[in-house]
């Protein structure tokens, strides 16, 4: 097997894992610190995306793409947060599938109605759009390693806030107790509103940077959502950390196994069959990862609270 | 005693069975009868959502892989259908089993597949908690519905068309009215099952459990046992429920084990009202009946069902059965 494929696939599977790394800690903040399930954190994703390849397509400018997609995905969230959202913090996590299922199904409908059910097109910005010799040997998209990038500077920044600053301080308090943290004057509502609208930026940004590599289409925030809870859950629900890592873990796995797997099983089987068995394997692989990580450490492998 | 005066809870399901039996005849007449085929669908979504409802509303374990079972009994008629009409054997080792089309053979066959990977599962996923539970379960249903997917010779992705539906003693299936007729008796029998089970000593260890589980086992109660069993006994529910749905629509995929699937049952359980009864009959019924009424009017139905699903969650809080019942229907 070659080694700068095997270093490419590597480095795919981080750019991967990077993008669901954005995703994972909105949504392990949100669930984490408000003890909500938003199953619309999808939506977001979404709407990051659509809003970027409008943009695109009107001015041919990624760069206005990302300036119209990162406030908007934001607005977007902070409306929905104070319409419907906050009266559902402490309800049932139940009542909140139920909630928030019916704004995927809002969201959906309604990028329909604006943006036609046909997919939008929303290509590599020029200034990136060539390759860089990180691996010798095998030139690698300047794109994805721009994303691979942007997601460290976001983990980076992350971190910064959360430890370093009143805000992060005021956000680990009220993911521990939150009545006395309103009991010392903090306007507790406003800042779950931040928080909330934090995490559609952050869904956003990764709609907006995933647009030119997957396609730009309704419902294209769902498959994500569901890797983004495995994620969060491998790493320890509540938990920056365990959301970093479970990203570049579930990234890493997937894409090596959908790159070698079906080549590794042709070893033992015939190519046709090896294939097919190969393909539904790798797709299930980050799953089985995730039922082994739970039967050994229940609550993920970071968990925020000891 | 209480069972013996007639209150609201009661006078809604006499009222609820009375307007099921009658149902197809009305259609008919009324020259309609494509609602007859529309109310089977409702009836066996009814039957998922009820064992869906086993396990979260009065085991409170929520789980979110209940497409799993359903698609699995679905395969299940699905596939020996499949051999029996290409006259081949499903496999030939340890023993010869080879395709049937017979229901007697095949329901029973989808119950049992059903609850063994419900057994498989719950094992796993009943040793965690709380989200970690939901997310499990979710995870098992994922890796079915890519296993399914991949099974070229059953159509892959494309899924597999029954020939017809299957044969069922004298009873002619093909015709919609009987078919209903049966989804409604199963449902019925399923529904007074769970009625039986959940006021029997076993169901007072599930609901004890779901309120306390540490107080049930000081009682000396082992709780994951009683909840692996339940668990089981509602993945075969929803099996059944899949061997129906496979029969009704003459064609299964793996679009079947989609997550949403599983979403919506849980959406169907939830609107009607958790751990109530005839709850899910009612959540599978305004959902069904809701895509199908706003569908006619307009083709961005979901645009105005998302919102009525929040609405419901914000106002109503037992869910539509469970609000008209107001409240006395805790022991189901």
């Amino acid at each position: 097997m070659d080694y700068s494929l095997v270093c490419e696939q590597v480095l795919n599977g981080l750019q991967f894992g990077v993008m669901l790394f954005l995703m994972a800690s909105g949504l392990t903040l949100v669930f984490g610190i408000m003890d909500l399930i938003n199953l619309a954190h999808g939506s977001l994703f979404m709407i990051g995306a659509y809003l970027c390849a409008m943009a695109f397509q009107k001015t041919g400018s990624f760069l206005i793409g990302l300036l119209v997609a990162l406030p908007g995905a934001a607005i977007v969230g902070i409306v929905v947060e104070v319409i419907a959202l906050r009266k559902l913090y402490a309800r049932d996590h139940l009542d909140q599938v139920l909630a928030t299922f019916g704004l995927i199904l809002f969201f959906n409908e309604l990028t329909k109605i604006i943006w036609g059910p046909r997919a939008l097109f929303l290509d590599v910005p020029r200034s990136l759009s060539g390759t860089v010799n990180i691996i010798p040997g095998a030139p690698y998209p300047a794109f994805r390693l721009a994303i691979i990038v942007v997601g460290a500077a976001v983990a980076i920044f992350l971190y910064l806030i959360i430890t370093r600053t009143r805000l992060g301080m005021l956000i680990r308090a009220s993911a521990t107790n939150r009545e006395i943290v309103g009991a010392l004057g903090i306007n507790v509502k406003l800042l779950y509103t931040l928080v909330f609208g934090l995490g559609a930026l952050l869904a956003g940004l990764a709609g907006a940077m995933a647009g030119p590599l997957l396609s730009v289409e309704v419902g294209m925030g769902e498959s994500v959502l569901i890797l983004t809870f495995v994620v969060i859950v491998i790493g320890g629900i509540g938990s920056i950390r365990g959301a970093l890592l479970g990203a570049v873990l579930v990234g890493v796995i997937d894409t090596l196994g959908r790159a070698f797997l079906p080549a590794f099983l042709k070893l033992f089987l015939d190519p046709a069959t090896a294939d097919g068995v190969g393909a539904s394997t790798a797709s299930m692989m980050i799953y089985i990862f995730m039922a082994v990580i739970l039967t050994w450490k229940p609550k993920g492998l970071l968990p925020a609270h000891g | 005693m209480d069972r013996f005066k007639p209150s609201v809870k009661t006078w809604i399901q006499a009222a609820g069975l009375v307007f099921l039996v009658g149902l197809p005849p009305a259609a008919s007449a009324l020259g309609e009868s494509f609602y007859i085929g529309l109310s089977s669908r409702i009836l066996i979504y009814a039957l998922a959502a009820a064992s869906l409802n086993l396990v979260l509303g009065f085991g409170g374990m929520v789980s979110f892989g209940h497409a799993a079972y359903l698609g699995t009994g679905a395969y299940v008629v699905g596939i020996l259908s499949y051999h029996s009409v290409e006259g081949s054997a499903f496999f030939n080792w340890p023993f010869v089993l080879a395709g049937t089309e017979n229901a007697f053979i095949l329901w029973p066959a989808a119950v049992v597949a059903s609850a063994l990977l419900a057994l498989l599962i719950g094992a796993i996923s009943l040793r965690t908690r709380g989200v970690y539970f939901i997310m499990s379960t979710l995870a098992f249903a994922q890796m079915m519905f890519f296993f399914f997917t991949s099974l070229e010779k059953y159509g892959g992705d494309d899924g597999l068309s029954l020939f017809a539906r299957n044969r069922f003693g004298s009873l002619d299936l093909g015709n919609d009215a009987v078919f209903y007729y049966l989804c409604l008796g199963l449902l019925t029998g399923f529904i007074l099952l769970s009625h039986r089970l959940v006021n029997s000593r076993f169901g007072m260890v599930i609901r004890g459990s779901k309120e306390n589980e540490t107080r049930m086992r000081a009682l000396g109660f082992e709780p994951y046992r009683y909840k692996l069993t339940c668990f089981v006994f509602s993945g075969a529910g929803a099996g059944l429920a899949g061997a129906l749905i496979a029969n009704q629509t003459e064609f299964v995929s793996p679009s079947l084990m989609h997550w949403s699937v599983s979403g919506e049952i849980m959406v169907m359980v939830i609107l009607g009202g958790v751990g109530t009864l005839a709850g899910p009959v009612f959540g599978a019924a305004a959902l069904l009946l809701l895509e199908e009424v706003l569908s006619q009017y307009t083709e961005h139905w979901m645009l105005f069902l998302g919102p009525i699903l929040i609405l419901v969650v914000l106002f109503a809080h037992n869910g539509l059965y469970g609000s008209l019942a107001q409240g006395k229907i805790r022991n189901g």
